[in-house]
Formats: structure tokens, sequence, C-alpha cells
């Protein structure tokens, strides 16, 4: 896994790796070779983009930390030299505004209109609910045939149900927003489908927030749609804010109980302790460890500089875009020892799979607890569960803005 | 700044008579959790958006650790650790 690097002196201009990385043949779960060799060689380094531009990808943990933090470092994606993941997204940057791509003072305004209900306590009431969802599909899967496909069995509708619940949208609309969805996180989607896609579900989501103007109810979209009476938003901005927290609250966490399960199915000794322990802490310290092992977020956190940024021996200048690519982050041995290792016992807490600075996941503890109630009983109400099928000829999702599985066929002992 | 990034780095002297004192910056503050989850004895959040609170500005020694990881986790440099 030490593939060196084009021999070239910094200043030579040889041809730049492409970003993102293919990862290895056999190594689903690894950060791509390419990646974890600029980590050793060259931590800020030059790649190339699907358009030829040539951002700095940022692969060490620790400059990684300073430049999400840093104010300097802007999130604006309709500024030049934004380096887009793809042309659907940049043809959506002036369309789709919401505080993900809005700097401070701006984006603190918008966000915190939106952190309430995540906040840990609250969230942490809707514990039992959760497990209660998540009970039900478990008892429908043991009552059906085998193999099953996990991704559609509970991996996909547990978040989907909990975001709809918490928004104040219809789950019975999943099969068009969960497509929808997927066109808009796939970056081999065209612009066309992208924008298409986008458009379709602003509009949908408009339409709830107009019904929540009419008869408000108990969820967010309602409380957007408060601020939308209030005059702090338009209905545009309150449906652009509901398609964002919709398609992170079902995409991310959907991905990570799937392929956290495959992980943990390879990994025969981490999913026993895992089975066996009544502790919830080392649950949620099983979550972090998957979260920091896994990470995701796969295409890197966006940003463009502002002004000129000494860092990890490399000027990045004014209005250069910025990769910071938390999979390498994440498996940065002067923070993670042995990372290539998953070890559910250690303390990962400082993992960057939710990003960090001020653009920080909002929904992190809802995932949290999604994914503690799911890792803390699957495998001990299914304690045989296994791949119906090798791990080689899993769908892995490496087209996706999001890493994770299409589909995982599981089967059991009954 | 970057330059208060880090929070706290110091990592032992936790022995008595060490005392420690905990700000926190809420307009900075951007309603991750981590601090609650960590050290609820010191951190809560206000219920509308989840902003900090900061409920023991002096917290016993055996709080600590906790205290110091929490401003390490801290996504917005908001908490900022004084230890003598």
């Amino acid at each position: 896994m030490t593939e060196t690097l084009a021999e070239t002196a910094p200043e030579a201009e040889g041809p730049l790796p492409e970003f993102p990385m293919p990862r290895a043949a056999g190594c689903p779960f690894a950060p791509p070779p390419t990646a974890r060799a600029l980590h050793t060689e060259r931590p800020v380094a030059r790649v190339r983009l699907w358009d030829g531009s040539a951002p700095w990808l940022v692969t060490r943990y620790a400059d990684q930390r300073a430049l999400l933090g840093d104010p300097r470092v802007s999130s604006e994606a309709t500024r030049p030299g934004f380096p887009h993941p793809s042309a659907g997204f940049r043809e959506n940057a002036g369309r789709r505004r919401t505080f993900i791509t809005m700097d401070d003072p701006e984006h603190a305004r918008i966000r915190r209109m939106v952190t309430g209900p995540f906040a840990i306590k609250r969230i942490e009431a809707m514990r039992p609910g959760i497990q209660k969802i998540t009970d039900g599909l478990i008892d429908t899967m043991l009552a059906g045939p085998t193999p099953v496909d996990l991704v559609r069995a509970l991996a996909l509708p547990l978040p989907s149900l909990v975001i709809c619940q918490l928004l104040g949208v219809p789950y019975e609309d999943h099969d068009f927003f969960q497509r929808k969805s997927s066109v808009l996180i796939n970056r081999h989607s065209s612009a066309e489908e992208v924008v298409g896609a986008n458009e379709a579900l602003t509009d949908y989501l408009e339409g709830l927030v107009a019904g929540k103007l009419a008869e408000p109810a108990d969820d967010m979209l309602s409380e957007l749609a408060g601020r939308v009476r209030a005059g702090e938003l338009t209905r545009r901005d309150a449906a652009n804010m509901g398609v964002l927290l919709l398609v992170a609250g079902h995409e991310t966490t959907a991905n990570m109980i799937a392929l956290g399960t495959v992980a943990l199915l390879e990994n025969p000794d981490q999913l026993a302790v895992l089975r066996e322990t009544e502790d919830p802490k080392a649950v949620a310290r099983a979550v972090e460890e998957l979260l920091r092992y896994l990470t995701i977020v796969h295409n890197g956190r966006r940003r463009v500089a502002r002004e000129d940024i000494e860092i990890g021996g490399e000027t990045i200048r004014a209005g250069e875009g910025i990769i910071v690519y938390t999979g390498t982050g994440n498996w940065d041995a002067e923070v993670f020892a042995e990372p290539e290792r998953l070890d559910i016992g250690r303390d990962a807490r400082r993992h960057m799979a939710f990003g960090f600075g001020v653009h920080q996941c909002l929904g992190q503890p809802l995932a949290r607890m999604e994914l503690q109630v799911v890792y803390g009983t699957l495998y001990r109400r299914i304690p045989t569960l296994r791949l119906a099928t090798g791990i080689d000829q899993l769908p892995f999702k490496d087209d996706g803005l999001v890493y994770g599985v299409y589909e995982l066929p599981v089967t059991w002992t009954s | 700044m970057s330059g208060e990034g880090g929070g706290s780095r110091k990592g032992e002297g936790e022995g008595k008579g060490v005392t420690m004192r905990v700000e926190v910056d809420v307009p900075k503050c951007v309603a991750s959790g981590q601090c609650v989850m960590i050290a609820p004895d010191v951190f809560d959040q206000n219920e509308e958006d989840g902003i900090v609170v900061l409920l023991d500005e002096q917290p016993a020694p055996e709080l600590h650790a906790d205290v110091r990881e929490s401003a390490v986790v801290c996504p917005a440099a908001a908490i900022r650790v004084v230890e003598k």
C-alpha cells in the first residue's frame, strides 16, 4: 500500500494525480493508495479535477484541522476557483444556496435556525423511537426469506423514516426522494440530471413548506415555515434547507449502516466484541471508530482560499481551490496508531468524519444515535449474520460523493 | 483564528491544587454538541438553538480530562481552558 509517486521535484510540473483517486483492488475500506502516498510524501499537493483545474489536496490531519478551522478559507461555492466535484455541482452552486456553502456571519445566522432539534438531549429523547423502528425492520427481515438486501431492508429505511418524522416529510414519498437524491449525489450524473433532480426535490419541499404554513405541525419544516412567515427566509430558502436536511439525513447514515456491517463482518473478532457487550459506552466507542475507519464522505471537503495561506510547506494563493481529504487524515498514524486496523476499543473521538470547523456536520448527534442503536441491535438479534456473496462481488459506491455499497445481500442461519 | 484552534493541550498535572477555569465563546459555537456528549456536567445546550451553556466554570479535578478533550474536539474552537 506504499505506492511511490512520480519522482518530480516540487517545482516541476509533471502530470498531476487525478482526484478523486481509485481505491486499490481488494482494499475497499482503505483510502486510495495515491492519496496515502501523497500524505507521506507531499501532504499539500496539487491534483487534477474533472474540469482540468488543479486545486490543492490536503491529506495530513494537522493541516486539515488547521485549514477547516481557518476563517481565511471559504466555503462559498460561487467564488471563482472553488473546486466543484462535478459539472452538476458547479451548475447548481448558484441555485442551491444553503448554509453549507456560506461563510460566517451569514452561515452562523442561518445554521442556527436548524440546530435546536439536533441538541444532544433532544436527540437522546428520540432513542426509544429509533430503537422501535429498528426492531420492527429487523422483525420483518427475520420473518421473510433470505438472502436479504440489507440496504433496502434496514440501512436506507431506518434513517429515512427518522428524518421524515423529524422534518415532517411523508415517508410514503420515499421512492421519489431517494431516487432523486441518489442522482444528486452521484458525481457521474450530468449537469442536467443534477439540476433536474435538485429542482424536483426543491419544488417538492416547497410544496410541503406551503402546507406547513397553512397547517403547522410539530416538525422542522413547520419551524422553517414559521421563519418564512416572520420574513427571515424566503419559501425557496426554506425548501433548499429542507432538501439539504432530507438528503444529508438519510444518505450518509444509510451508507454507514451498510458499509459498517461489511467492515464488521470482515473483522469477526471486532464484531464479536460488539455483539457481546452490554455497555452502551462500548457501542458508542465502536461507532466513533467505524466513522473514522470508513470516512464515507470520500470526495473531500471543498473550499477556496480567500487570502494567501502558508500550510505544509506550500503557499495556497488567494482564489485557489482546496480539497481536504479527511479519509487520509483519519488514517494519520500521528493521531491514530495503526490506523489501518479497525479497533472498536480505541478512542477515535478526534476523527474528522463529520468534518471540522464551523461547517462540521449539523446532524452528527442524530447519526451517532442511529448508528449506536443499529450496531447495538442488529448483530445481537441476528448473531449468524453473514454476506450472501463474496466481498469482491459487492457493488461499492466509488462514483458516489458518499461511499458505501449499493446493495448488501446478507443471510443467516435460522 | 487557527492559532486558537487546539484548545488546551496540558496533559499532566491533574493533582490536587490544579485549578481549571473554563470559558466559552458563545458567538463562535456551532452546536455540534460534542462537549455535552463528553462532559455533560460541565456543558449543556440551550433548548432553542443548541448553543453551548456553561454549567460549571471551575470543574472539579476528576472532570479536567473530559473538559480538555471537549476543547480539543470542539469544531469551532469555542472552548477555552485555563489551568493554573
